[in-house]
């Protein structure tokens, strides 16, 4: 696995997203706010790639873009190779909210069920399915348990096995564990790039921690506010699988610091212009 | 006695809820009682609740023929009321413009004393059961439309989302996320109505109609000073209220398992 993503082609992968002169005004064009300004991004089938920045830089806005929640006010954007319209009609991506967004009234295994229920695939083969995604995040013992009994945590997992459960070829993720303590989103890191080197998923990522960006990523998007724009784009050659001592390790740090660094000279640069 | 302290957390805490409020009524209808007497208070003025409790036991069988005659009413207008306020809320709902148009009007009405119409709900609807059933729809129409207006929009924009992002279609979307976040709602006007029925009822029959109803029976009771028969009814009248009530909070935790207000007890 490591040395199939260390030694992959650019050219030779297919595109799963792909993100040309997009740009996204709120309010009326002549007065509005500029959310979002010529973001030009390719993500390939397989990548996980992190989007970080700062709040307002348009982190939020263009994954939501990607998954057509939200239209683009211009430029050309393409999932799996189709408008993202046709990609959220085909459902070919799962969201996770930052909030676990679990229907309070249905327990953890009909939540799981919610999106199959909805998309009316064949009954057994979602029960079964919705078990496997649940076994997946390692909640198969609170099946019939409600959301309000368990912790933030298991309840992100639960929202995590609900953007499974109909098998998506892409994941959005947006800050999914901001609101988790530091101790349950270290563990929660490792537990998703578990079910990412299992799944095969692409994974999009939205955080504002440098840190989860970088141990997370083969690629981090940076991200600087208004206008929201792409500063950089961070290979991240860290080895797969990532571990607990991959924190540690040296050339983490440096690429922490290569983050931090291009928001600071990005802010600082500004500034410097402004004076 | 000694049977209730042995029993574990939730069936003593289920046991101790009743204490206190079982312990007031005790001590008021005492005090009621006790004053009646020392005071040697005229009994058309205000009976002892003793003296109530052996005409209620005298006129036991007449006294729920007519409760249930009004029960009948108000249940009939309670059904009516209610669910065209449903139905008209999943209209209102689904339209911004209808919803802009209709809920003002629907929240200025609620504040109209509807029961100030009983006079001509007897002109339109007849003498009989109509008029008060009519009176009871209309006081449990308002209430209903704006709760379940209001739980219909009470969804929040990320669990919108949700169900977007997988193409879920509107139906599916008021199916599955905005009926069940409306349910608390439409409940809460439930137990708001159910009281509401019974009062409009009464109230109905006091402008007129056979005597075989709760107020019928009151107010010609009262109007010939026989105070303690009103007071029976009275209290019939009470206990079809609280068995409504309940009635409906029961439905409630049946149909709702997941709610808040029954997390204390299930965990």
């Amino acid at each position: 696995m490591a040395e199939s993503r260390e030694g992959r082609d650019m050219a030779a992968k297919p595109v799963m997203v792909e993100i040309a002169g997009v740009n996204k005004v709120f309010g009326d064009a002549s007065g509005g706010t500029v959310a979002l300004q010529d973001i030009v991004l390719r993500i390939e089938q397989g990548e996980f790639v992190s989007i970080v920045g700062p709040s307002g830089c348009g982190k939020s806005t263009l994954l939501r873009i990607i998954a057509d929640l939200i239209p683009p006010t211009n430029g050309r954007v393409q999932v799996n190779g189709k408008t993202p319209h046709q990609a959220r009609l085909d459902r070919d991506y799962g969201f996770v909210f930052q909030a676990p967004t679990l229907l309070e009234w249905r327990t953890v295994l009909k939540n799981v069920e919610l999106p199959l229920e909805v998309m009316h695939a064949a009954k057994p083969e979602w029960k079964e399915r919705a078990r496997k995604m649940l076994e997946l995040v390692g909640l198969k013992d609170f099946h019939h348990h409600y959301p309000w009994q368990l912790s933030g945590g298991m309840q992100q997992r639960a929202s995590i096995a609900r953007a499974l459960a109909f098998d998506p070829a892409l994941l959005l993720m947006d800050e999914p564990f901001g609101a988790l303590d530091e101790f349950t989103r270290e563990r929660m890191n490792l537990e998703l790039l578990d079910i990412w080197e299992k799944t095969h998923k692409t994974l999009i990522f939205i955080t504002h921690s440098i840190a989860e960006a970088v141990f997370l990523s083969s690629r981090v998007v940076v991200m600087t506010p208004r206008p929201g724009k792409i500063a950089a784009v961070i290979d991240v050659d860290l080895p797969y699988p990532r571990t607990f001592e991959t924190r540690e390790s040296e050339r983490f740090f440096e690429l922490v610091t290569q983050v931090r660094e291009t928001l600071k000279e990005e802010f600082v640069g500004r500034g410097g212009g402004g004076a | 006695m000694s049977a209730v302290s042995t029993m574990g957390g939730r069936g003593a805490a289920r046991e101790t809820r009743w204490v206190a409020p079982l312990v007031v009524f005790v001590v008021v209808t005492g005090l009621w009682e006790a004053a009646v007497r020392l005071f040697s208070v005229p009994v058309f003025l205000l009976p002892a609740p003793s003296a109530i409790a052996v005409v209620f036991a005298q006129n036991f069988l007449m006294l729920w023929e007519y409760g249930f005659n009004t029960f009948r009413q108000a249940l009939i207008g309670f059904a009516i009321g209610c669910g065209a306020g449903i139905v008209l809320a999943a209209v209102v709902a689904r339209s911004k413009t209808l919803a802009e148009v209709l809920l003002p009007v629907a929240v200025a009405s609620n504040s109209v004393p509807i029961v100030a119409m009983a006079p001509l709900a007897i002109v339109w609807f007849g003498i009989g059961e109509g008029s008060k059933i009519a009176i009871v729809a209309v006081m449990c129409f308002f209430p209903t439309l704006v709760s379940t207006v209001r739980g219909l929009n009470a969804a929040a924009a990320a669990e919108v989302e949700l169900l977007r992002s997988y193409a879920a279609s509107e139906w599916a979307i008021f199916r599955k996320l905005r009926v069940p976040t409306a349910l608390p709602f439409v409940f809460n006007a439930f137990k708001i109505c159910s009281t509401l029925s019974m009062i409009g009822a009464i109230v109905a029959e006091f402008f007129g109609g056979s005597v075989k109803y709760l107020g019928v029976y009151i107010k010609t009771e009262a109007n010939i000073l026989h105070t303690t028969e009103a007071w029976s009814a009275i209290l019939v009248a009470c206990l079809i209220g609280i068995f409504f009530y309940m009635a409906i909070v029961g439905l409630e935790r049946w149909l709702m398992p997941w709610h808040v207000s029954q997390r204390a007890e299930n965990s």
